[in-house]
């Protein structure tokens, strides 16, 4: 039932890869102008550093921490795919999802630490922004989260292997992402 | 390698109408919903410039199907008309309609690489439609803040009055970005990935690859405008303040990312249409097309340079005045990869043979009323001569001189030149060549009067000019009179084109497999291609522009045919 | 017939401004009527005729590409004198600030444009500041600086018959200037769109004589004078 041009690959790379590579590409115009007005924001308000302060440094450290090793987990699970092992690319993409998870309820709990202490999106600028980017690349680690489940669902079965591949390359992409962002938002003070 | 279309295409049994041609992810029915979604918003936006042009012509008439025009209701006419035009009528048809009825056809496969998600992106663009349809019928009325939609007046609604319209306004734009980007994805990768046997990078037709090139810029130039989106929906909604002076914000930033996007945006609308005119142009001057290659790789470099003009746009913002000496040599230097295109265009006729049926005409028309649209734009991106012209009706009278020919011309011509291949009919040539005349020749005299008022000092967007004393001469008024009824003939003669497109769905003569003698692949199946496109999908042998080769008896050699 | 349509041409840089225009309809014109004759001369001459098969010309080799690269050549000529002189006109209205002989204030808000003037005095911000809504006054031959400023969104001060044209954006002070070198009243128009009541922001700019204008001057005076016990009501 599969369309034919489904099946061809005339430039050698598989279209799913070049579909991601693609997404991608987009993607990274979007947080590009987005963290780029945040940069030519910041340089222009030196006291921007003021609200920056507040920011937990250690909290975003734990995350990039957490983000980096699902990433790691991730490679394992396409190194296992890649070996056929169905079960244990989805159990990969199990710890993968786990760092997701913990990443998006340590964000939450940071949130609403500083939400009590008043900084709010409205309360300056600078906090429009930390809220913006960082709520962006969360709704990303969301749905990466969520299409990993599938894609490890159907892993477990042996199907569809090469999707494996694929979200790994997401999930990376979202890792980059928070790379950016963590010394913007976090470190910068 | 010969690939068999899969068994079930000839003996599929009765589908549903829904399941048929709502819910299908046959690219050629998701184009025809694109291209009568994007035909019924045409309508729309015809409509509004209908009633804002009565409004110009005769201040405070109660104008026949519209009323009393306010102030507010004429800003959100004009907002409107040009965000539907563009965003709603130019691209879902030009890039989407004939990019999925076109590519598969075109390049030889039975489908996009990705059927669920062409059908998911038309989906979105659907919901996008109705978002924005929706926001003439809330409190405050639709958005009127122009299609640049420059904060603080749109992030604000103690400025714009229009706390529901301006919300939806962004929110159906950027819903329409994200269909589009969904569409450019599977556009790219089906033409890279799905090509038939054989058909190397200079064999696609050109309108295949403008189409690409299109969406290429199109995803690489909406990001910073999509973040802008975001951030400018929270000033609206949450209240933040990211375009707002008085708290740290820039509203100059806004305009960056409109325009890092919108000048581009320009040759994603525009690149088709130009694909689209280069396949018929040589179609029917039974021509090769004049340096295939040097195009080629000239698109490239317009599609990169127009990445580094858009702050022409801005030379009266307040950006930074020594910025305007770099932009206008960029801008002005964008003129030669487009003439490159426009003259390799002309030089195709040279030595042809030349018929003029219908879709020629428009093609044709379409070369002559842009050369206007484009040379008037050397006026604009010399920054001393825009001082003077930013804003006034030289501007509009320049944009729709370029605009018009792309998404109305372009069209047209691709409509009247692929409708046997989409319908299995054809359209009556009497009817297409009373439309066309009745088309072109009121647009000359709704826009060639807009440049005067525009040289003689008008500005934009003012819907009453009996204020302004050097403006409200009854020689003003006259132009302004010449240039709305011209609009009314034009709008009349569309309903010529509309009776001729249903009736001859219905009643057209039964369209042959290749009836204008074409090489290119999808005049090889049938009219209209079944589910699946061809029973043996085809290989390709030779580039698509194959025309009166010599010593052939054929003045054609389709692309599929073994030498 | 088109003289209607005449703007008058009354700063020390308008004709700079037209001379650039005119510049580039002449160099873009060319190329218009050349391209437009080739087109239509082609479509004329190339129709289909009985017995005649069209030519098969790939536009390949340097031959048949010197169609395409000559004019190119030229063409990027035509522009690289355009931006030549175009440079300059813009460099001494944007970039340059001559020195001024009287600064007066614009304000945009919606939906009508405030001046204020300096008085007698030639001082800004100081008590015989003259503030007009609607109408601004200027006097011939000599050098106004503009102080332009916005209350609420973007609006754009354009003055047609000085080819003068400034986005206002609010929190940001733009200093531009004009010299007039022609009396009379004209338009200014606000030419940024902001907000419903952007077509109901008409106003006017009175260039007078030196004689005229300190009449106007004194009589807005003796005015701001009458009135100081009232709040408000100096404004016209």
């Amino acid at each position: 039932m599969r369309p034919v041009a489904t099946t061809r690959s005339a430039t050698g790379m598989p279209t799913a890869r070049l579909a991601v590579w693609w997404l991608i590409a987009s993607e990274v115009v979007i947080f590009g102008g987005l963290l780029a007005s945040y940069i030519m924001h910041r340089l222009a308000h030196d006291a921007w550093s003021v609200q920056a302060a507040y920011t937990n440094t250690w909290i975003g450290a734990f995350n990039t921490l957490v983000l980096l090793t699902s990433s790691l987990t991730a490679v394992l699970g396409h190194k296992a795919a890649d070996e056929g092992d169905g079960e244990r690319a989805a159990k990969m993409l199990g710890f993968t999802m786990l760092g997701g998870v913990t990443f998006l309820v340590v964000k939450a709990f940071e949130w609403t630490i500083e939400i009590q202490h008043g900084f709010t999106i409205t309360s300056n600028t600078f906090w429009s922004f930390y809220y913006s980017a960082a709520g962006l690349h969360a709704l990303h680690v969301l749905a990466g989260v969520v299409v990993m489940g599938i894609v490890a669902a159907s892993a477990r079965k042996n199907e569809e292997l090469h999707r494996v591949e694929l979200i790994g390359l997401y999930w990376h992409f979202v890792d980059i992402v928070w790379i950016f962002l963590f010394p913007l938002l976090y470190i910068a003070k | 390698m010969a690939e068999s279309a899969h068994a079930t295409h000839g003996d599929h049994h009765e589908q549903s109408f829904f399941i048929k041609y709502l819910w299908s992810t046959d690219h050629k029915i998701i184009g025809m919903q694109y291209l009568f979604t994007g035909m019924f918003m045409a309508l729309i936006g015809g409509f509004f410039a209908y009633a804002f042009r009565m409004q110009l012509a005769f201040p405070g008439l109660d104008i026949p199907g519209w009323g009393t025009m306010t102030p507010p209701n004429y800003n959100a006419l004009v907002t409107n008309h040009g965000t539907i035009m563009i965003f709603w009528v130019a691209m879902p048809v030009l890039i989407a309609a004939f990019g999925n009825f076109l590519i598969p056809l075109m390049i030889g496969c039975d489908d996009m690489v990705f059927p669920r998600l062409n059908r998911l992106s038309y989906q979105v663009f659907l919901l996008s439609t109705l978002v924005l349809l929706a926001s003439f019928f809330v409190p405050g009325g639709a958005f009127g803040g122009a299609w640049t939609a420059y904060p603080p007046l749109s992030a604000q609604a103690t400025y714009n009055l229009t706390p529901w319209g301006a919300p939806l306004w962004l929110l159906a734009v950027a819903l329409e970005f994200a269909a589009f980007l969904m569409g450019g994805i599977n556009f790219i990768t089906t033409t890279m990935n799905s090509r038939a046997p054989g058909m190397k990078m200079h064999d696609i037709p050109m309108v295949v690859w403008m189409i690409v090139l299109a969406s290429i810029i199109f995803m690489l130039s909406v990001g910073p405008l999509f973040a802008g989106a975001i951030m400018l929906f929270f000033d609206q909604v949450l209240g933040t303040g990211f375009f707002d002076p008085a708290r740290g914000g820039d509203p100059v930033l806004w305009q960056h990312m409109f325009w890092f996007f919108g000048h581009p945006e320009v040759y994603v609308v525009l690149l088709p249409a130009m694909g689209i005119v280069i396949d018929i142009i040589t179609v029917f001057a039974r021509k090769k097309f004049f340096a295939y290659k040097v195009v080629l790789y000239t698109t490239f470099a317009a599609g990169v340079a127009s990445f580094t003009v858009w702050a022409h746009h801005q030379f009266i913002a307040g950006i930074d005045p020594r910025m305007a000496h770099i932009f206008t040599v960029t801008t002005l230097m964008i003129s030669v990869p487009i003439a490159v295109i426009v003259f390799c265009s002309i030089a195709t006729l040279y030595g042809g043979s030349i018929r003029f049926t219908t879709p020629m005409l428009w093609a044709l028309a379409f070369i002559f009323e842009f050369l206007l649209g484009g040379v008037t734009g050397i006026y604009l991106g010399a920054a001393g001569a825009d001082i003077y012209f930013h804003d006034s009706y030289f501007v509009l009278a320049h944009f729709h001189y370029t605009f018009f020919p792309i998404a109305i011309i372009g069209t047209f011509a691709a409509v009247t030149y692929w409708f046997p291949k989409m319908f299995g009919r054809h359209m009556n040539e009497t009817l297409g060549k009373i439309h066309f005349w009745g088309t072109v020749i009121p647009f000359n005299l709704i826009f060639i009067p807009l440049f005067i008022l525009g040289l003689a000092g008008q500005h934009r967007r003012i819907y009453n000019f009996s204020m302004y004393p050097d403006l409200a001469k009854p020689e003003f008024q006259d132009l302004r009179v010449l240039a709305t009824v011209s609009l009314i003939v034009m709008l009349a003669f569309q309903f010529v084109f509309l009776f001729n497109f249903f009736a001859s769905m219905i009643k057209g003569r039964k369209a042959e497999k290749n009836p204008y003698d074409a090489n290119t692949l999808e005049w090889t199946t049938e009219s209209p291609p079944p589910h699946g496109n061809w029973k043996e999908l085809p290989s390709v042998y030779r580039g698509p522009y194959e025309y009166s080769v010599p010593g052939r008896a054929d003045d054609f050699w389709p692309q599929n045919e073994p030498s | 017939m088109f003289e209607a349509f005449r703007v008058e041409a009354l700063s020390t840089f308008a004709s700079d401004i037209d001379d650039v225009i005119i510049l580039v309809t002449v160099l873009v014109g060319f190329w218009f009527l050349l391209a437009q004759a080739a087109l239509l001369g082609f479509c004329v001459h190339f129709r289909q005729r009985d017995g005649r098969k069209a030519q098969y010309i790939a536009g390949e080799g340097k031959k048949q590409l010197s169609w395409i690269t000559i004019p190119l050549a030229l063409i990027v000529l035509c522009d690289v004198y355009i931006a030549v002189v175009d440079g300059p006109v813009w460099k001494k209205v944007k970039e340059t600030l001559p020195e001024a002989d009287r600064v007066v204030r614009v304000i945009g808000q919606q939906w009508a444009w405030t001046f204020v003037h300096p008085g007698p005095d030639g001082k800004l911000d100081t008590a015989d500041d003259i503030e007009t809504v609607g109408e601004l006054h200027v006097e011939v031959g000599k050098v106004h600086h503009f102080e332009l400023s916005s209350r609420d969104v973007l609006h754009s001060f354009s003055v047609p018959v000085f080819r003068l044209k400034q986005d206002a954006i609010p929190g940001r002070k733009i200093v531009g200037w004009f010299e007039p070198t022609g009396t009379g009243t004209y338009d200014i128009q606000c030419t940024e769109i902001c907000g419903i009541g952007h077509g109901l922001m008409p106003a006017r700019i009175h260039i007078e004589t030196p004689e005229q204008h300190a009449a106007w001057m004194s009589e807005r005076s003796q005015t701001l004078l009458a009135s100081t016990t009232s709040p408000r009501a100096g404004q016209e």
